[in-house]
Formats: structure tokens, sequence, C-alpha cells
């Protein structure tokens, strides 16, 4: 009996050591390249540190330093209007093309694969480079102005301007959150329109009453998801407005992390940026969830 | 424009009519619209064949009038004495070890995760689910001293290295596939004598391989277009990825051949668009089942 308890012990040691053998990439990496980098990170927020001399512990001084940088406030300026016009306007284009796409025609396919287009090269430092100049001074958007009779606009050296350049390339990607609605579109029964057809109900209501609210899971699950890939843009304001310029009106956060730690070697200062920046996704990221039982309907809820 | 005849089809009901008006209404805004959202692209891809006085004088046109392929052996000589394939081959190297790299170690961890059942699996699962929300921005401070310390600046060892520990997004992609799969075929395996290593080798491997062509693609694309991590770590310009060089070739310092420039852009671009059109289906699914069961 007791040798038997033990052979089967035995087994099931055997099939935990089998799971963490197969979990040991990801764990390893969890330590090495996230647990304790994170905690390195929370600790170098109170130090100054130049990675040549040892850190030098001062406190909340970066923090406090935060509140009085101008830089730093053109920064957070700067991402809060990128974050709150580029996402509603991606999340709507992805919206709008999505339900032109949702219908068995020939050729759509075609259709979504050039819409799509844009989303697979949008972050590279190429279409960023394009980006440029399709907005510099005799670039493709003044060209066309110019044929309706539009002066000239120097949209990248304007300040009120120069951040619609990084907009619009964000609203221009909506490929991947247009894949997901397309997909959520194609969930709706469609005997749900025909019934509201029957009822004599319009296109409009029919959009407020059945589309938006059985799409709302999937339209909170790309808020949430684009809005924190919006809080972290870097490469487009390091390119297309040349390290956040005209007047740091373009300084994206993460750029402002990236001049302070690795341009003015100011790994401390930079840390505690970006351990602000994760406390603020985080509390974004909850407030969406919170506000989303007000208004994601999920259909399990409806048997209730 | 329902008066349109085209000869041999006689459109002679009203229906048929209707129908096919209904047709061109969808069909001709979509087209527009479509075309529009590629313009810029096809439009660099064409200033790419133009003499370098032509891109700025006749913007919008997309087709040169005196097709040239100079901006291309110009952009080829690249700068700083690295001509551009020495680029291109970077940038290979740290996408292709990436992408290889990531989506064994995510596939092995996804198996663990989904298959196994062992003591400490959901606290560990929700550690990883947790990392799955963290901006990986905000780790890059302390991985850079990290590296830095290890003496693995200006080398690609802090851009591999990392991704033989797998990637959480692809991580719970790949379970979820698993997750699908019938639970028999491992019972059915473990009674012909298989072990968990053979299960997963011979049974789970070869089916779960839809999911790992996605993880793969997508892969292959971040780190392709990658700017932060080469810009960290890479500072000698033989090592240089496309994207630095790109940045390092449009610099409003080093003056300005954009017809070179635009040249280089369309290159770096081409294996992208190659990947979509041959894989765009295995793209289509990854975004659509990922967002949705993510979700």
């Amino acid at each position: 009996m007791a040798q038997r308890r033990f052979a089967l012990s035995r087994r099931q040691l055997s099939t935990h050591l089998s799971g963490y053998l197969f979990i040991a990439p990801w764990l390893i990496g969890f330590f090495v390249f996230t647990l304790i980098p994170i905690l390195a990170s929370f600790f170098l927020a109170f130090t100054q540190y130049d990675t040549l001399s040892a850190p030098v512990w001062v406190g909340t001084e970066n923090f406090e330093r935060m509140l009085q940088d101008p830089r730093y406030w053109a920064s957070v300026k700067a991402t809060l209007y990128y974050v709150m016009a580029a996402i509603p306007l991606r999340l709507v284009f992805a919206l709008a093309v999505a339900m032109l796409l949702n219908s068995d025609r020939r050729g759509v396919g075609n259709y979504r694969a050039m819409f799509y287009a844009p989303s697979i090269v949008g972050g590279s430092v190429a279409v960023a480079v394009m980006w440029q100049q399709v907005f510099g001074t005799e670039g493709l958007v003044n060209y066309c102005l110019a044929v309706v009779g539009i002066p000239r606009v120097i949209w990248l050296g304007n300040p009120n301007t120069a951040i619609w350049t990084l907009i619009t390339l964000a609203a221009w990607q909506f490929g991947s959150p247009m894949l997901i609605f397309l997909a959520g579109l194609r969930q709706i029964p469609a005997s749900l329109y025909e019934a509201a057809a029957i009822d004599g109900a319009g296109a409009l209501s029919k959009f407020f009453k059945i589309t938006l609210p059985m799409l709302s899971p999937v339209l909170f699950f790309n808020l949430v998801l684009q809005t924190i890939n919006g809080f972290i843009a870097f490469t487009q304001a390091l390119i297309v407005t040349n390290n956040g310029r005209p007047l740091d009106t373009t300084l994206l956060y993460v750029l402002y992390v990236y001049q302070r730690a690795f341009q003015n070697l100011q790994m401390g200062y930079g840390a505690a940026m970006a351990w602000v920046l994760l406390i603020v996704i985080a509390m974004v990221t909850w407030l969406l969830f919170k506000s989303s039982s007000s208004w994601v309907f999920y259909e399990s809820k409806e048997g209730e | 424009m329902a008066a349109i005849t085209v000869p041999g089809l006689r459109v002679s009901n009203a229906s048929q009519r209707k129908a096919i008006v209904k047709s061109i209404a969808y069909h001709a805004p979509t087209l527009i619209l479509s075309l529009l959202m590629i313009y810029p692209i096809l439009w660099m891809f064409a200033s790419s064949f133009k003499v370098p006085a032509e891109i700025w004088k006749d913007v919008s046109s997309l087709i040169p009038k005196q097709p040239t392929l100079d901006n291309y052996f110009k952009g080829w000589a690249g700068f700083g004495g690295v001509r551009f394939d020495t680029f291109y081959i970077n940038s290979f190297i740290y996408a292709g070890g990436a992408t290889l790299f990531q989506v064994i170690s995510s596939a092995i961890t996804a198996f663990g995760f989904a298959r196994i059942r062992f003591f400490g699996r959901n606290f560990w699962f929700t550690c990883m689910l947790l990392t799955l929300m963290l901006p990986v921005q905000v780790l890059i401070i302390p991985q850079y001293i990290m590296f830095k310390q290890l003496g693995w600046i200006n080398t690609y060892l802090p851009l591999l290295v990392p991704r033989l520990c797998g990637s959480a997004f692809f991580i719970f992609m790949i379970m979820q596939f698993i997750r699908g799969l019938p639970k028999e075929l491992d019972e059915a395996a473990r009674i012909d004598g298989c072990g968990t290593i053979g299960i997963f080798f011979r049974i789970i491997l070869p089916l779960i391989q839809p999911a790992m062509i996605t993880a793969a693609i997508f892969t292959f694309y971040w780190t392709w277009e990658d700017f932060m991590g080469p810009l960290l770590y890479l500072s000698n310009p033989k090592m240089y990825t496309l994207s630095l060089a790109l940045r390092g070739f449009a610099d409003p310092g080093t003056g300005t051949d954009w017809g070179a420039i635009f040249a280089m852009a369309s290159l770096s671009l081409v294996p992208v668009f190659a990947i979509f059109v041959f894989f765009q289906r295995y793209l289509v699914q990854g975004i659509s089942t990922t967002g949705l069961t993510g979700g």
C-alpha cells in the first residue's frame, strides 16, 4: 500500500515537473526580463543614475521634479491630445469600414486587404519617413489642397497642426480593430435585423438598437487595447515630427522618457516617468473596465 | 447610371437593373475609398521610380514620366560606407531569429499551461495574463541597464535572447488553439505509451501549426518594423537594421535624396507585403480570433 502511494506520488511529481519543464521558457523570462526589471525600475525611480556611477538615492525628488518640468507637462498634454483624438477616430473608421465590408458581395476580400494594408506597414520607419513627406511643405497633402485652391499649410512647423500629422497617421491604421469589428458583425444573427425590419425599424435605429449593443463587447475590447497602444506611441513622434517638434507640441510621453533616460542619461528620472505612465495606464484601463458594466452588453445577462 | 448598356448583356427586367445599380452604388465608393487608403503607399512606390526633379513637381502622379532605377542604385550604395544589403541581412537576422525563438518557446509554454495540471498552474497563468497588459516601454530602462552590465550593448543579444522566453500574447493565443483540440487525442496517445513530451511533439505540435504560423507572421512583422529595440542597443552602422538605416538616411542633417530614400523605404516593405499576399488568411484569422477570445 505504502509502495503504491509512493508510486502514485512519483507519477504526480513527474507531472508537476513536466508542467514546470514546459512553462520554463516563459517562467525564466518572467523573472529575468519582467519581474526583476520592474522592481529595479521602481527602485531606480527614487534615485539619480547616469549608468556610469552608482545610483544615488534621492527620495521623491524625481517625482517633484516632474511637477515642475514644463517639458514633462508638454509631453503629458501632447499624449492626452493624441490619444483622445487618434483612438476615437481610429475606432470610428474601423467600425464604419467594417460595416461597409460586412457583405457577401464579390471582391469584398480585396477591399478588406486594401483597407488593412496600411496597418501592416504603418508602424515602420519607412512609412513614418513617407508620412513626413506627405505632409511636407511641398508634399502630397499641400499639392492636393492647392488643386482645390487652398493655400499651403506648413503642417509640421505649426504647433497647432503638427500633432495632427501623427493623429492622421494613427487613424489611417485602423486595420486590426476593423478586422475584429468585422468578426463581431458576422456573429450578429441576421434574424435580429429581420425582426426589426418587420417592425419597421430604419437603418439608424437598427444601428443604435442592434448593431451597437451587440458589438459593444468587441468595441470595449478594441477601446482598451487601442487606448493602451495610444499611450505608448513612440516611433512616429521621433521620426515624423522629428523628436516632438515644434515646441514640444508632439513630444509624446514615451519619446520624452527616451530622451531623458537615453539621451540625457537620467535613468532615475526616466524610470520615475515610466512608472507614472504605468500607473496612469492601469488607472485608465480600470476606469474603462468599471464603466463597461453600464454600456457593454453581454448576451448571457439577458437570461438572468 | 441605370442607363448603362453593356453590349451583349441585355438588362431586360427592372429588378435586374436595380440589382446592377445597387452593385455599382456599393462598389464604386468602396473601391475609391480603398484606393485612397493605399494611395500614399503607391505614391511612395511610384516616386521611387521618378527622376529627382519630378518627385516634387508633379507630386500626386502615380506614373513616372521617365521611369528610372537610379534611385535604387543610389540608395543601395547606403551611407557611412555600409551598403544597403547589410541592413537588409541584419533585419532578416533580427526578425528571423526573433520569430523562430519566440514561436517555438511560446508553443512549448502554451502546451504546458493548456494540457498539464501542475501545482501552481493557475497562479502562474494569472501572472502571465497580467504581463499581457504591461506595456513593455515601462521595462526598457531597467532592461537596458541589465544588458549594459552584461556587456551586451551593440550586439544582437538584447534583441534576441528575451525572445527565447516566448511572449504572453502568443502563448495565450496558442493556448486557446490547443484548448480547442479534443483531449481524447492525448489520452489515446498516453495509452499507446506516449509520454508528455511525446504527446507534445507527435500529437499537439503538428496540429497547432495554423496558430504557430499566425504567431510567426505577427512576430516577424513586429520585429521587422521594430525601431526602439535597435535604436537602444545598436550603435555600429554595420549592425543597423533597416529601420535604423532608413532613419539615418532620412536624417535632415545628411542631405536629402528623397528618391533614394523612397526607393529603400519601398524595398524595406517588400517582405512585409509578400507575406501579406501569401498568408493573408492566417493574418485575418489571427486578428479576428485572438481579438474575440481575448475580449
